[in-house]
């Protein structure tokens, strides 16, 4: 186990440096220079545009930017944006915010989907299984954003029971209405992905075994069943939080939070390219850190699975 | 998401920006003005943080610096200039000068109001000045406004060219002196300011971001200046937090006489339909600009009663040709597209009134601007039309294009109407998706179609509206249009001895321009702005901001 762990720890690193590399890359790639269009429609001065792109090396090859920037990093600048802002502080500010978010709306998620699952998987066909197949296709069909405006108009401003937009702090409170509007795409796959799992392990060997045995319904459901039923849903939800994390910018953009999504997705616009790396390094170790407790864990779930 | 893809965010630089707020607006006309008041609570001006949208700025809050909103708005609150602009006829007015007076047809002579001082307690002084202006213009301090220097005696040796373009290898040679030697101090609040050619319309600008005053701690240390930026405004720099707010606090020693009345004002930096739901749910208290989904049904008008109006700013609506395409070489053409478009009907029915025509190339609230330049040419005349299009030759359609994400389509529908009635050539509208493509294709020159060109202006003056769009060469002028008798009219105008001059010979350029019709104007754009329930005294700038020293607490 102990072995494992550190070969995966090891194999994090040449695929950290791989995909940093290729967001900083790309994000160069893309073409028009940030600088030439910042002074409206006049032309920028050339010894602005010039003294910018010193500044912030834009000049150098873009293995030598990218080393550059990778040295800054380890030792803990995230470099500056345009305006002279420091860029772990912006992510700083905005990763935690959007950290809750992810696992606010993965808790929603996980809770109402895996219970919609197993009752409906456990029960088979009915009205309780209607309702859910017709109210998860509901959910995957429509758009989060229009989920979103739809939540915010009737509870925010018809109902008036919570404020229309999240304020900068982002309590966790005040993230339970933006994260069930972020999870709900995800819960009903969850819901379909646990229904799914459950009425095939239902018909598994070891599912006749243990009802041979005679142990109780509660025990063969709930350690048998669920067990080995929830490997594929694991699986998903885990790289769902990297996914809510990072692609959370319609939700962000509707509710006013200040997340990493909406920080990302500006930097693109403005050619920002140290931030979109930035906060990529994170998503990266978050995405990699994530992976290897969900293959962790699957030893936990399954007996037949061993490491080492 | 912060901002609005139509706004294209802090792409809308104050600078001579193309406008793509579409607005369909209803509104109030003659009916009381919902933003005036009867005044605010003294305590509450005090007490409440009023709390105003914006953008994070995209560079530090130096002003010479300073060309797009987002950081435009939060140097308007820090800085005074010699000049401002009254915020309701958008007439320049001596602000922190005393007298600004043509001492030699080529000279001008400042005087400054005494006791002002920069939010650290030292004095604004002439130096403030020309240190600053010396700052600006020098080229290796590489600031944006620097050519807003050009026409001031010894530009030339303190900012040198690049030799070989932005994009060549070659770097600008190091200018001779750092210090623009028309800039001569008389004394602590005199100074003389020297011009290579006459050069009247300068004082106008002047209040305009470039030409604001810097305190002496900025020279003596830049970087820690950005940290905590030192202006002399009425407001003074209190905190920020990157990405997400400024704070700012009026500056009780501002002897300026629009000296605010409220306390505390955050600017807060988030995405406009997230603004506009916080502005109806009361939690932010001022959006200049509603965004799209408020304007589609006039769904503003609803959602904020007596909350919201469509102010004007200095920024028209155009169409424009690209001259560089042969098909478009006969002016006969360009005049019949422009006497086909029925204004008055489009404004009246697709904007219910909150927009009006304009006649020539620059909008009323702007000063030297005189209405009437384009003269029959803008006239609605479908007979006449007829007549110069059989004239011109043109065959095949017409085709109108614009951004789909600004609410255009309506007006460029009922304009192709109108064409097509008048003309009796099929008009088509044909959108392309983003603001950003279309951008693109007009600065290759790619353009194949008529297009929609605005402009919000960058200081009022009817000089901005015409300089950069329609002089060779112009910073501005994207469809290439070049006329030398428009050229030497227009230089002839920058030089002239008097404003009132100037203001003459733009207006004779106005009317050279529209006997070529390079663009048709249409009408004013105004800009529909909500707020809070608990403002009072509520009224929009010509340059789109919030009248921050006027606003208050009820």
């Amino acid at each position: 186990m102990g072995r494992y762990v550190l070969r995966r720890m090891l194999q994090l690193i040449p695929v950290f440096i791989g995909a940093t590399f290729l967001i900083y890359f790309l994000v160069w790639a893309v073409p028009g220079d940030p600088f030439t269009g910042m002074c409206g429609e006049r032309p920028c001065p050339p010894q602005f545009v010039a003294a910018m792109n010193d500044k912030y090396s834009l000049n150098d090859n873009i293995v030598i930017q990218y080393v550059k920037y990778m040295s800054a990093l380890l030792t803990g600048d995230f470099g500056q944006t345009y305006s002279e802002q420091s860029i772990g502080e912006l992510i700083s500010l905005a990763a935690p915010v959007s950290l809750r978010l992810a696992v606010v709306a993965v808790v929603i998620e996980a809770v109402i989907g895996i219970t919609a699952g197993i009752l409906t998987g456990l029960r088979g066909r009915g009205f309780l299984d209607n309702l859910v197949l017709v109210s998860t296709l509901f959910l995957i069909a429509i758009p989060t954003f229009v989920t979103g405006f739809v939540i915010q108009i009737v509870l925010g401003f018809q109902l008036e029971i919570l404020t229309p937009t999240v304020s900068s702090k982002a309590t966790w409170s005040e993230l339970i209405i933006p994260g069930f509007v972020l999870g709900s795409l995800s819960m009903a796959y969850v819901s379909r992905l646990t229904r799914a799992s459950i009425a095939e392990n239902r018909r598994a060997d070891y599912m006749r075994t243990a009802l041979a045995k005679g142990q109780p319904k509660r025990r063969i459901v709930g350690v048998h069943l669920l067990r080995n039923s929830a490997i594929p849903v694991i699986t998903f939800l885990g790289t769902d939080i990297g996914n809510l994390m990072g692609g959370a910018i319609v939700t962000e953009g509707i509710f006013g939070i200040h997340g990493v999504g909406r920080l990302v997705f500006d930097a693109i616009i403005d050619k920002q390219g140290a931030i979109v790396t930035g906060v990529v390094v994170l998503l990266v170790l978050v995405f990699l850190l994530v992976n290897l407790f969900i293959d962790l864990m699957y030893a936990v779930l399954d007996p037949r699975i061993r490491y080492d | 998401m912060r901002r609005p893809r139509w706004l294209a965010a802090g792409a809308i630089p104050i600078a001579v920006a193309l406008i793509i707020s579409g607005c369909s607006s209803g509104g109030d006309e003659g009916s009381e003005d919902p933003g005036a008041g009867t005044g605010g609570d003294p305590a509450k001006n005090e007490s409440v943080e009023v709390t105003v949208f914006g953008t994070e700025p995209e560079r530090p809050l130096v002003p010479m610096d300073t060309s797009e909103t987002g950081g435009g708005k939060i140097v308007d609150a820090l800085f005074t200039g010699l000049m401002d602009y009254d915020p309701v006829s958008g007439q320049p007015r001596e602000a922190n000068a005393e007298s600004f007076e043509l001492t030699a047809p080529d000279e001008y002579t400042v005087k400054l109001k005494k006791d002002w001082t920069f939010h650290d307690g030292t004095p604004v002084t002439s130096d403030s000045y020309i240190d600053a202006w010396n700052y600006a213009a020098y080229g290796p301090n590489a600031q944006q406004h620097a050519s807003f220097f050009a026409q001031i005696q010894g530009f030339d040796d303190v900012f040198t060219p690049d030799p070989d373009g932005v994009e060549g290898p070659q770097l600008p040679a190091t200018p001779k002196t750092d210090k623009l030697s028309g800039l001569t101090k008389v004394s602590d609040t005199e100074f003389k300011i020297k011009f290579t050619k006459p050069h009247a319309i300068f004082k106008d600008k002047t209040g305009y971001a470039a030409f604001m005053p810097m305190p002496k701690s900025f020279f003596a240390d830049p970087e820690a200046w950005k940290k905590n930026p030192v202006g002399n405004g009425g407001w003074k720099y209190v905190a920020r937090v990157p990405d997400q707010e400024l704070q700012v606090e009026r500056y009780d020693d501002y002897k300026g006489e629009d000296k605010p009345k409220v306390k505390k004002v955050k600017f807060v930096f988030t995405d406009s339909d997230a603004a506009y739901a916080d502005v109806k749910g009361n939690q932010l208290d001022f959006l200049d600009t509603v965004p799209p989904q408020a304007i589609a049904g006039n769904v503003w008008e609803t959602d904020l009663p007596g909350r919201a109006k469509a102010y004007p700013v200095m920024a028209i609506q155009a169409i424009a040709f690209p001259l560089y395409d042969p098909k478009y070489s006969s002016a006969d053409f360009r005049h019949a597209v422009s006497m086909a478009i029925n204004r008055e009907q489009i404004t009246k029915t697709i904007y219910e009134g909150n927009r009006q025509p304009i006649k020539g190339y620059a909008m009323d609230k702007v000063p030297g601007y005189e209405d009437g330049a384009c003269g029959d040419f803008c006239e609605y005349n479908p007979e006449k039309a007829k007549e110069l299009f059989d004239k011109s030759g043109w065959t095949g359609p017409i085709q109108l294009t614009s951004n789909a994400d600004g609410g255009h389509k309506e007006w460029i529908e009922a304009a192709c109407g109108n064409i097509q009635e008048a003309l009796g050539v099929e008009c088509t509208f044909e959108p392309v998706q983003a603001f950003g493509q279309i951008r693109d294709a007009i600065n290759a020159r790619q353009m194949t179609q008529i297009y929609r060109s605005g402009w919000l202006a960058d200081y009022p003056s009817v000089e901005n509206f015409l300089n950069p769009i329609y002089r060779t060469g112009g910073s501005s002028n994207d469809n290439d249009y070049s006329n030398p008798e428009v050229d030497a009219k227009l230089a002839a105008a920058d030089a002239a001895e008097t404003t009132d001059e100037a203001y003459k010979l733009y207006h004779e350029a106005e009317e050279l321009i529209a006997k070529d019709m390079p663009a048709i104007p249409l009408w004013n754009t105004p800009s529909i702005s909500a707020w809070s329930e608990r403002l009072t005294n509520v009224r929009l700038t010509p340059k789109r901001e919030l009248d921050l020293s006027y606003v208050e607490v009820k």
